[in-house]
């Protein structure tokens, strides 16, 4: 059968594939190449080593772009699982409503980035205008801001992964540990969380990925103000291109520092969790 | 275990939070029936006889804003640019899966790793692929979302095609099917349920994308939802808040009647697509 399918391979997988070289790979390689090169357009591209990358690592906003968003995912990563799961916990047990209340958690999840950027704008101004602040005097609310914002935006999709992942846990393990006097707590902690590891897993993964990957809600909510302080590695990234003329190089050795950033960050999450993650 | 009756605390409890979760959205809903100037002064109080405007910000972002014709170029991009993910991919992911070679085995570990690169690794240099190959058209943007959307798709769909038992394509194609009757007679239909839950998440990436569009599209001729609340904002000059705020509401209206009428598939994508993840 394999070599009967075999001939149509024209049919089945260059599509897709001569897609994937325009909008990836191609991409992706000269994207390596342009890293150690001087350029502003691809044709007056000069091989200048690793230039780019020193001057990168030298840029001050560069590097606290980068505290900046670690501390971000960090945040968001603790808070987003932390209510999720318990959010989760809540919606599985048996009291009315709860199919209208997993409807309207998950609800902000699928509104855009910009959009809800501009939405929480007008929240925000409205709460500290009144206490003379705002969101783009201070770094600190800025902050904060996104951090509401993406929790909001987060905690839905987040919680549907949990009620998956309790959904699936047998009740028998539960009544077992029941039987054995195990009091709520207990098995909260010494059956359910071990039994949900898979889940976790990944809803730490999304999140800490995304949570440094954020670029639409940061741009929509703060756009970097004050004066860049609140401005995340992929914003950065796109001023350093889009913003400063002569910086192009520097920009494409930010973006694969920052890939490496979050293949790496991914990885040994990854490895952290998968870990911890027991045999049914 | 005895079933538990039924009891109404934590519903009201949730209620309320549930409430307040909401909340946002109805203020800015509140808010686009006011006339502009009171919006930032009282952004919280409720439309009353002297700072209500009727339907007059959703007129201004209709006519001032070619909304209608920004809704128009999302939905095409959209629903194109799915219904290519869908077939290619599918095609590619049941291909790949079923010869087992040093090439297809590559381009599967392609795809998955094109899964974790951000957007910023290549969005100069995609921009400039865009541009030099002439894709800067809606048509265009969907050769990108099919390139850059592949990776999930292919993985997702490589991760049902295994579980799928390789006799009944056998069977079909010793009864004289082609592969390609083979693949759309037997193993389209059978991978339903992963074409919806793939469906959805691209749906849901490709309609509230904003940055691929912004640097991929001639966006003097066309933008989208996500572009055109961004030039409303950013465009210089005075913001006009109460059209921001109808803009936002029209924005979000088609998403919630989106979600309300596909909600249990989409629950179930997000869940599938997880536990793939």
């Amino acid at each position: 059968m394999e070599k009967n399918i075999k001939k149509y391979w024209p049919i089945f997988t260059v599509p897709t594939m001569a897609a994937f070289m325009i909008g990836f790979v191609i991409p992706f390689i000269m994207g390596i190449y342009l890293s150690f090169c001087k350029f502003t357009t691809v044709k007056d591209a000069k091989f200048v080593g690793i230039s780019n990358y020193i001057r990168a690592l030298q840029d001050t906003i560069f590097r606290h772009s980068f505290w900046f968003t670690a501390a971000f995912a960090i945040v968001t990563l603790v808070l987003i699982n932390v209510i999720a799961f318990a959010l989760a916990l809540a919606l599985t047990k048996e009291f009315r409503g709860t199919n209208i209340f997993r409807t309207i958690f998950f609800m902000p999840n699928l509104i855009g980035g910009i959009v809800l950027g501009y939405i929480w704008q007008l929240i925000f101004s409205g709460i500290l205008g009144p206490m003379n602040m705002a969101l783009n005097l201070d770094e600190r609310l800025g902050f904060w801001g996104l951090v509401i914002l993406v929790c909001w935006q987060q905690i839905g999709y987040m919680m549907i992964i949990y009620i998956a992942g309790l959904q699936s846990i047998p009740g028998d393990v539960l009544e077992a540990a029941e039987i054995d006097g195990a009091n709520s707590v207990k098995k909260l902690f010494e059956v359910t969380i071990p039994m949900m590891m898979p889940s976790i897993t990944i809803c730490t993964f999304l999140s800490i990925t995304n949570g440094f990957k954020l670029f639409d809600q940061n741009l929509a909510l703060t756009a970097g103000e004050p004066a860049k302080m609140s401005e995340m590695m992929a914003l950065n990234i796109y001023n350093t291109f889009y913003g400063r003329t002569g910086w192009e190089g520097v920009g494409q050795a930010k973006a694969v520092l920052f890939f490496i950033l979050v293949v790496a960050i991914g990885l040994i999450q990854l490895r952290a969790t998968r870990s911890k993650e027991v045999q049914q | 275990m005895t079933k538990k009756k039924k009891s109404w605390l934590p519903s009201g409890l949730l209620t309320f939070i549930c409430i307040w979760w909401i909340f946002p959205i109805l203020v800015v809903l509140f808010n686009s029936f006011k006339k502009k100037t009171w919006i930032n002064q009282q952004p919280f109080t409720l439309p009353d006889a002297k700072t209500f405007t009727g339907l007059s910000n959703y007129l201004t972002v209709i006519h001032k804003y070619h909304f209608v014709s920004a809704v128009g170029w999302t939905v095409f991009i959209t629903v194109i640019s799915v219904v290519v993910i869908l077939i290619c991919t599918s095609m590619c992911a049941w291909y790949i899966t079923r010869v087992n070679n040093r090439i297809t085995r590559a381009i599967y570990v392609l795809c998955v790793f094109s899964m974790v690169v951000p957007f910023q690794m290549v969005m100069f240099t995609l921009s400039l692929v865009a541009n030099q190959l002439g894709l800067v058209t809606p048509w265009g943007i969907i050769i990108i979302y099919l390139g850059f959307g592949a990776g999930l798709a292919v993985f997702m769909f490589c991760g049902f095609v295994k579980s799928i038992p390789i006799e009944i394509e056998e069977a079909a194609m010793i009864d004289g099917c082609t592969p390609l009757q083979t693949f759309f007679e037997i193993v389209l239909p059978i991978m339903k349920p992963t074409y919806i839950s793939v469906g959805i998440l691209e749906t849901m990436w490709i309609w509230n994308d904003f940055l691929l569009p912004y640097l991929v599209l001639d966006i003097k001729k066309y933008k989208t939802i996500s572009i055109m609340i961004q030039y409303m904002k950013g465009s210089y000059g005075r913001v006009d808040m109460g059209a921001i705020m109808a803009a936002l509401i029209m924005a979000v209206i088609p998403v919630i009647v989106f979600y309300l009428s596909c909600q249990k598939y989409i629950i179930k994508g997000v869940a599938a697509g997880a536990v793939k993840g």
